[in-house]
């Protein structure tokens, strides 16, 4: 008998990410740093392995250098297998002509062949851009008890919310018997997350008859899943409960930051029985120095800390010079912060200097974010104002 | 850098009973996040060795733990990599080898079907960097047979079986002692030897055949006017873990950045990864001078102290002068001074516990106080 999976997950991490704005000018979303060590793509890869899924296809398009070498061979969340494993798959060119992953749907389309390897009997799609922990493997158990085509991962918004989401309108039972993308009178308050099991061949069916509709913008959202709702298929509802953080804009990502703080975080990452792996820095641990202060903060190795930092979370080797004070805000690796700089409500990217007695994020109000670029390098004494975005 | 590494994991266990109770010397942990064992597997892998035996006598099972496969060292190959060699009971023989040439005895034929032209041989007590090219590009300046590598030291630094030796203006050791009581400088052996592989087996073949027992005394003393050897002087950080007491003094001066800068700014250091969460501090956390590792969760003070992967420090307790290895949990207003606190130390609320910072107390693995 050939070999085969029960599953194999694909991860949608080709979206450009753009109101991350200079967060994402190099990188693809996925690849953006997160709670101190992580990258956003961990979340998910880690909650594929965690669920017993082996499996993994990883769509990028944009900017995908800093994440397919991040991704690597998948050693880190231990997904070097022979047989499976995590497979970056990037838009290629054949016989018939080279495309661009147009929309969800077409991406998936065009790696039909990759999953067709496998012989599944179900997908998981899964997107690059969201923070949670989920078990997938109780999502792909509802599926089979309730005998589904398609089961959709759903979270409770508030109504006021539920027109920037995909609603689900359901029957008693958990099926669904209507999909609205962002309707303007939402009728209910379970969004979809964007996780999605299909039993394989009907994805194929609606795939395939997806890429000869030309008037179709190959969403799985606005076309595929409405289709297969006409179509007569079950779909049903995985409602989930947990914490669970869409990134995609500075405030979102901003937030979910924060929710890692305090004596009862809104999410707590250190959970020993569900890690989230991730490719470690190599540097020692970090260091308070004598002048140091530390509350309410992440701090990940390599740091040397001399100035104040509060309420903010530090990936790995951060230099924060004597004098200098960080908070509310977050502060991605390799940075060095110098003597008496003051930083408040601010992300700084990767590789980016703050001189001497310089200030970002002068003149709070309203929870303005301040983003300083990957690379910047801001000079002593200068000013970056709240809310502004520098990119180098 | 063609070389195999050979690395001694248990030579001197003797040294440190506390924390080889447990362990290998090799695999004592050290600042926050290593075991001894990553300095000199770095240093082989960061100066281009890529085949490396580890020799093993007893209680190796931390270190197989530790090293795995050895693809955090970038030694996971299908060529070369890392080997672990467990002691190896010859049919005659009622007991594990005694000493490091017995030691090689039963390695001999490992080192035989390798193909590297030379052998870095290392033990593994101590924490240093140094690039083993350098020591290679002298060996074959003078045209040596045997490089040892030594540091300048004054008498107060010696131990108990520290070999030391003189040397001629060329470097050329006339003649090896061990400890021998003088004051003044001294020429101490670092435990880092140089040599061609087929010279080893040549060497220890002779040794055995003639009745010898140790390696130092008996091979390299003894033959002085016969082999060329030559000492290379090492000028970093090297810093060995020879009693608790130093251990404790070594890790106090680590919090000095210069000096951790001298051992941890070279080049990298590699270890084994956990995948532990970034350190939380909470609200209440007063941390200064101190090295933390990740995984833990601070909500006490903290100071002058090394916490080691997962450290728990509750609301109100006081640690100053500590180090305090894995997965320790310190609770609500213990107050802890001059403590070495083994891995998975429990104290409980309000406990209080002092030692001195020249006589810090030890407190095994897998207490509860």
């Amino acid at each position: 008998m050939a070999m085969k999976k029960e599953c194999v997950a694909m991860l949608l991490a080709g979206g450009q990410g753009s109101r991350l704005y200079a967060l994402t000018t190099k990188i693809a979303k996925p690849a953006v740093t997160f709670g101190g060590k992580y990258r956003i793509i961990d979340f998910p890869l880690s909650n594929c392995v965690n669920s017993g899924i082996d499996t993994v296809g990883v769509l990028t398009q944009y900017q995908p250098l800093i994440l397919n070498e991040y991704v690597g061979n998948g050693q880190p969340w231990d997904l070097d297998r022979s047989f499976g494993g995590v497979h970056i798959l990037s838009p290629y060119q054949a016989k018939g002509g080279s495309d661009w992953f147009k929309g969800t749907a077409n991406a998936i389309y065009q790696n039909l062949h990759f999953i067709k390897r496998y012989n599944p009997e179900y997908v998981l799609i899964l997107s690059g851009d969201h923070i949670y922990r989920m078990d997938y493997s109780e999502m792909i158990e509802k599926h089979k008890k309730m005998n589904a085509d398609c089961t959709i991962a759903t979270i409770n918004v508030p109504l006021e919310d539920a027109s920037r989401f995909g609603i689900l309108n359901t029957n008693p039972d958990g099926t669904v018997y209507e999909f609205e993308e962002k309707p303007k009178n939402p009728k209910s308050t379970l969004a979809s997350m964007g996780i999605y099991v299909f039993s394989a061949e009907k994805l194929y069916k609606y795939l395939e008859q997806d890429a000869k509709d030309k008037s179709s913008s190959n969403d799985f959202g606005k076309d595929v899943l409405p289709k297969m709702l006409a179509g007569g298929e079950k779909m049903c509802a995985f409602e989930f409960s947990g914490y669970w953080k869409d990134v995609g804009t500075i405030n979102s990502l901003f937030d979910a930051n924060m929710d890692l703080l305090g004596d009862k975080p809104q999410f707590d990452f250190a959970k020993v029985e569900w890690k989230i792996h991730s490719r470690n820095p190599i540097a020692p641990p970090h260091y308070i120095g004598k002048t140091g202060k530390v509350n309410n903060s992440i701090i990940a190795l390599g740091c040397e800390i001399q100035g104040q930092v509060s309420d903010s979370v530090l990936s790995y080797n951060v230099k924060v010079g004597k004098g200098a004070i960080i908070k509310n805000s977050i502060i991605f690796s390799n940075v060095e912060i110098g003597e008496g700089a003051v930083i408040d409500h601010a992300i700084i990217d990767e590789e980016v200097v703050i001189g001497k007695n310089a200030k970002v994020g002068e003149n709070v109000k309203d929870n303005k974010i301040a983003v300083v670029g990957r690379e910047y390098v801001l000079g002593d004494g200068e000013v970056i104002q709240a809310g502004q975005i520098v990119e180098k | 850098m063609n070389a195999l590494g050979l690395i001694f994991s248990n030579i001197h266990d003797d040294s440190l009973p506390e924390l080889t109770g447990v362990r290998t010397v090799a695999s004592i942990p050290f600042c926050g996040r290593y075991r001894l064992i990553d300095f000199v597997l770095s240093n082989m892998v960061n100066s281009g060795v890529s085949r490396v035996g580890v020799i093993t006598k007893r209680n190796f099972r931390s270190l197989m733990d530790h090293v795995g496969s050895g693809k955090e060292w970038d030694l996971a190959r299908k060529n070369g990599g890392l080997i672990l060699l467990p002691p190896f009971g010859e049919k005659d023989s009622t007991s594990l080898y005694g000493t490091r040439l017995e030691a090689l005895k039963t390695v001999l034929g490992f080192i035989e079907r390798q193909k590297e032209e030379y052998v870095v041989m290392c033990d593994s007590n101590s924490a240093y960097v140094q690039d083993f090219n350098e020591i290679l590009s002298f060996h074959i300046e003078k045209g040596a047979d045997v490089t040892m590598m030594y540091l300048s030291r004054n008498e107060k630094a010696l131990r108990d079986n520290s070999v030391v030796f003189n040397m001629d203006d060329d470097n050329r050791v006339t003649d090896i002692q061990v400890d021998p009581k003088k004051k003044g400088n001294h020429k101490v052996y670092a435990d880092v030897l140089v040599l061609k592989r087929t010279t080893l087996i040549a060497l220890v073949n002779d040794a055995i055949s003639r009745g010898k027992r140790h390696f130092i005394n008996d091979l390299l003393m003894g033959n002085l006017k016969r082999i060329k050897i030559y000492g290379f002087e090492h000028k970093g950080y090297f810093e060995e873990i020879s009693s608790l007491n130093k251990f404790y003094q070594i890790h106090m001066d680590l919090l000095d950045p210069k000096v951790r800068d001298s051992l941890f700014g070279v080049w990298e250091i590699y270890t084994k990864i956990k995948d532990s969460a970034p350190t939380k501090y909470g609200a209440n956390a007063i941390v200064s001078n101190s090295l933390i590792s990740d995984g833990c969760e601070i909500d006490g003070e903290v100071h002058n102290s090394v916490l080691f992967r997962g450290v728990k420090v509750a609301r109100g307790a006081v640690l100053r002068n500590c180090i305090v290895m894995q997965d320790c949990i310190i609770g609500e207003n213990a107050t802890l001074k001059s403590i070495i606190a083994d891995k998975r130390v429990v104290v409980k609320d309000r406990r209080e516990l002092s030692g001195c910072e020249t006589f810090p107390i030890y407190v095994p693995k897998d207490s509860i106080i």
